[in-house]
């Protein structure tokens, strides 16, 4: 075998997008990279979405996705320049020699088939076994990463076994047809924290033990840092920093790394309760119709004005659940809810137009909370409209303040949501909530699909609105991070019950429980070794696994 | 009990109150048609008292809802009635119409279920390249011409140009099998033809849209070639649409045939409706209406419960 399995060489990638109102046009994704990959090593891939990261990755095994082509360069998997070879060979060489595991294993499984046809299906397509060999194979890599009942899970359809479980069984996936490379893209992204640490324990240990060499693509730079042995940061197509894992963790050279490895510069205080809370939930049970056992159990919380409650838990925990019991969306079962001193009634039709303006909510996704036909000033226009009446000049003043107040200037208003940044979209969300001048707003991870630093942009933001604007906030979260750097109090929820309640400074103070412990271990941390660390430490098994 | 059987009991039963409130809505449409039968078939000349007896001997007097049970009853017990133009069994001589309707039904859809699934499988591999355009341009013409014109045209090169087929379609039971699909071979073509598009496209769209998942590109990027990914990976998912739409077509050729039927003066079902459509014969109306009724629900309800058995979820629950 070569000194270097995979050779990377002025790769140049460029993609044809269908700007709305415009002409399509061509751009380029990246701009001429060079990287080698030695055998048996794991290079980690990290940068923010657009970074071309993914891209790049795909590029190893000669695959576009969408539009995207790849415009230039040379890429050598084991001596062999894999852009100028015919189909044929290509086909031999993905699922062969070099195999993928994507972010969501949910999506990527074809929910018909089997498990275990599917996990052996390209090593017996290639030749590379026989059937019986590679069923062998499987069972074998599903105990290594620690699947229960490797012998007969591989009989399981996907929608039978857990997110975690399945991501474990991609892993198997692309390593049962013995290959020299396995493209890992953001193979964690999608799990709980909690349940990320061991799905990358597995993955760890797999590489290790088989040998493979590895890209690993992640946002996460404390996750990349648990199984690199270098770190090649990208942003906007181009390579912005190279070096093995300490250097780029404890000594980054460039800016823009430094950024990263320090992000989350927001500090907030925590403040104390005043006497009057404007939202109270007491006792609360509620259950999905045609189910017979309660999604929440007993929830108690308060929540001050002008205050921030973190809800914080996994999913499934019933984090979500309880924003659909606060705004009306699902009617509880028992309890009652309080909001600003008067009681709300259990659901949405019932309710005044008043309860209905002073309880906004914001999104995760933000792409699908607005409607891509209309332009942002309609969108912000709207509750306007709804709520208070303003029509023309009084209207465009409100948009225009409110424009400023999210930080995006005048420009913005005739602009469609297709043409903004996933960043500029939260934000106009956030400045629709804050049109109907609520005294409440319930955010439901509107962080979690942004990178970390345009995620920090927003948290700021959000506080400093917080300030003039006297908003309370409920900010659902699994991103503990997050959690630190906003809250005053925070409710900690595990299987539909809150395990843990009060302020910050206390949830986040020992002596912990159990499931408190296991949550805040689990979040990745910028050093190495830690991974083996809080395996070797834990006390309790996520709900995930 | 397995959901899978509780979803599919719920189906039948479904289908059942369907088809009882078809029979009402069957009777219902029938009893308000203008026009006396009566006097049809007593002629202009015919005196009141001749009405009048006549009247209560077809119990026309009775009020419609004991009519409406005493035919269904009829019904349940497999009684049909009796045609008021010949005085025939209408069972006897619907069910030699019927099996002759069938007969070109299931030859039309042996050829056009897997000619319209492979096209559109050729459409998907070959997307918006030649062979694509081609299968989509000529099945949209087939199906934009009216199905008498296609008949007549195919008369006119297959069977009197070339002289490979008969033109007339006329069966009867002394005829052997073969002579038999000679009969019928143009109807066949002709009726492949109208239901080929209509398949063969939602077959296209339901596998595009299948093509569009992310098990599609792990599949790709496990070095598959194309065709064998659209059959191992595409196909078992595009199954439910797929189906839906070929039943829609099935009932179409026993229930849409009664044009291509007249053209080609076959003794089908649909002929045999508009013979007594002419003639005011209710209850052989009624009937006619009811057992298309039932073809239109059955096969329906087959759609629906390979639907649902076709859904690893459904069929293998958590």
């Amino acid at each position: 075998m070569s000194e270097t399995l995979l050779k990377v060489r002025g790769l140049k990638i460029g993609a044809t997008i269908y700007p709305p109102d415009e002409k399509s046009r061509d751009i380029d994704i990246v701009h001429g990279i060079d990287f080698d990959l030695a055998p048996g090593k794991v290079l980690g891939l990290i940068g923010e979405s657009g970074a071309g990261k993914s891209t790049i990755g795909l590029a190893a095994m000669a695959y576009g996705r969408g539009g995207v082509e790849i415009t230039g360069g040379s890429v050598e998997v084991n001596d062999r320049d894999i852009l100028q070879s015919g189909i044929r060979d290509v086909r031999h060489l993905r699922g062969a020699e070099v195999t993928y595991v994507s972010q969501s294993a949910a999506a990527s499984f074809n929910p018909a088939k089997k498990i275990l046809e599917q996990v052996t299906e390209a090593a017996i397509l290639h030749g590379k076994f026989s059937r019986r060999e590679a069923e062998e194979r499987a069972v074998v890599l599903f105990g290594k990463l620690g699947l229960p009942d490797p012998e007969n899970i591989g009989q399981r359809y996907p929608h039978q076994v857990s997110g975690g479980q399945l991501q474990r069984c991609m892993t198997a996936l692309a390593l049962c047809p013995e290959p020299d490379l396995v493209v890992f893209d953001e193979p964690t992204t999608a799990l709980d924290v909690t349940t990320q640490i061991d799905v990358l324990a597995a993955i760890k240990e797999a590489i290790r033990d088989t040998g493979v060499s590895a890209l690993y693509i992640t946002h996460d730079l404390a996750v990349v840092a648990q199984v690199s042995d270098h770190i090649m940061v990208l942003r906007m197509g181009e390579m912005v920093e190279y070096g093995t894992v300490d250097q780029i963790i404890n000594a980054p050279r460039e800016d823009y790394t430094k950024a990263l490895v320090s992000v989350r510069s927001v500090q907030h205080e925590e403040k104390q309760p005043t006497p009057h809370p404007v939202l109270r939930v007491e006792a609360v049970n509620a259950r999905y119709k045609g189910t017979s056992f309660d999604v929440l159990k007993d929830i108690n919380v308060e929540l001050h004005l002008g205050q921030t409650l973190a809800v914080v838990g996994e999913s499934g925990s019933g984090k979500s659940t309880l924003a659909r019991v606060i705004t009306g969306l699902l009617p509880p079962s028992a309890g009652k809810i309080t909001f600003a001193g008067r009681e709300l009634t259990p659901d949405l039709a019932s309710r005044p137009l008043e309860d209905l303006r002073e309880l906004q909510m914001i999104y995760q996704m933000a792409d699908t909370a607005m409607n891509p036909r209309q332009t942002v000033g309609t969108i912000i226009g709207r509750p306007l409209e709804f709520y208070f009446g303003l029509k023309g000049a009084e209207k465009q003043k409100r948009i225009q303040e409110l424009l400023d107040q999210i930080e995006l200037g005048t420009g913005f208003q005739d602009r469609y949501p297709a043409e903004l940044s996933g960043g500029q979209k939260q934000r106009v969300c956030i400045a629709r909530a804050l049109a109907a001048k609520p005294r409440l707003i319930i955010c439901d991870e509107v962080t979690s699909a942004l990178d970390p630093l345009v995620a920090d942009g927003i948290l700021k933001l959000l506080l400093s609105l917080q300030k003039s604007e006297d908003v309370a906030y409920l900010f659902i979260t699994h991103d503990l991070a997050t959690v630190r750097a906003i809250s005053d109090s925070i409710a900690v929820m595990y299987q539909g019950a809150v395990v843990r309640y009060g302020p910050k400074s206390q949830v986040l103070s020992p002596p912990f429980d159990d499931y408190t412990d296991l949550l805040l271990s689990s979040v990745p941390e910028m050093r190495l070794g830690w991974l083996e660390e809080v395996i070797a430490n834990r006390k309790m098994e996520s709900a995930g696994n | 009990m397995h959901p899978i059987l509780t979803l599919v009991a719920q189906r039948l039963a479904l289908g059942v109150l369907l088809l009882f409130a078809a029979s009402i809505l069957i009777f219902a449409g029938t009893s308000i048609l203008p026009g006396d039968v009566a006097q049809q078939i007593l002629g202009q000349a015919a005196t009141p008292e001749a009405l009048e007896n006549m009247r209560r001997e077809l119990g026309l007097n009775e009020p419609p809802l004991t009519r409406y049970l005493s035919w269904l009853g009829g019904i349940l017990q497999g009684d049909l009635g009796t045609a008021l133009t010949n005085g025939l069994d209408i069972a006897e001589s619907l069910g030699a119409r019927l099996s002759n309707t069938l007969f070109l039904a299931f030859w039309a859809a042996v050829i056009s279920v897997p000619l319209a699934i492979f096209l559109g499988l050729l459409a998907v591999r070959y997307k918006d390249r030649w062979p694509d355009k081609l299968i989509s341009g000529v099945t949209l013409t087939t199906i934009s011409i009216p199905e008498f014109m296609i008949g007549y045209v195919l008369v006119y090169w297959v069977s009197i140009q070339f002289g490979w087929f008969s033109s007339v379609a006329i069966i009867n039971d002394s005829m052997t099998i073969w002579q038999k699909l000679n009969a019928i071979a143009i109807p066949v073509m002709v009726l492949t033809l109208v239901v080929l598009a209509h398949m063969m496209r939602m077959t296209r769209a339901a596998i595009l849209n299948v093509m569009q998942s992310a098990y599609i590109e792990t599949a790709e990027l496990k070095g598959m070639p194309m065709l064998k990914i659209i059959r191992k990976h595409a196909f078992p998912n595009a199954i439910a649409p797929i189906v839906n739409v070929v039943m829609i077509n099935l009932a179409y050729l026993v229930v849409g045939v009664v044009v291509v039927e007249v053209v080609f003066a076959y003794p089908g079902m649909g002929q045999y409706l508009v013979d007594h459509v002419a003639k005011r014969d209710i209850p052989v109306v009624q009937a006619c209406g009811l057992i298309f009724a039932a073809v239109y629900i059955g096969l329906n309800l087959v759609a629906d419960i390979v639907s649902i058995l076709a859904n690893p979820r459904l069929r293998h629950p958590k």
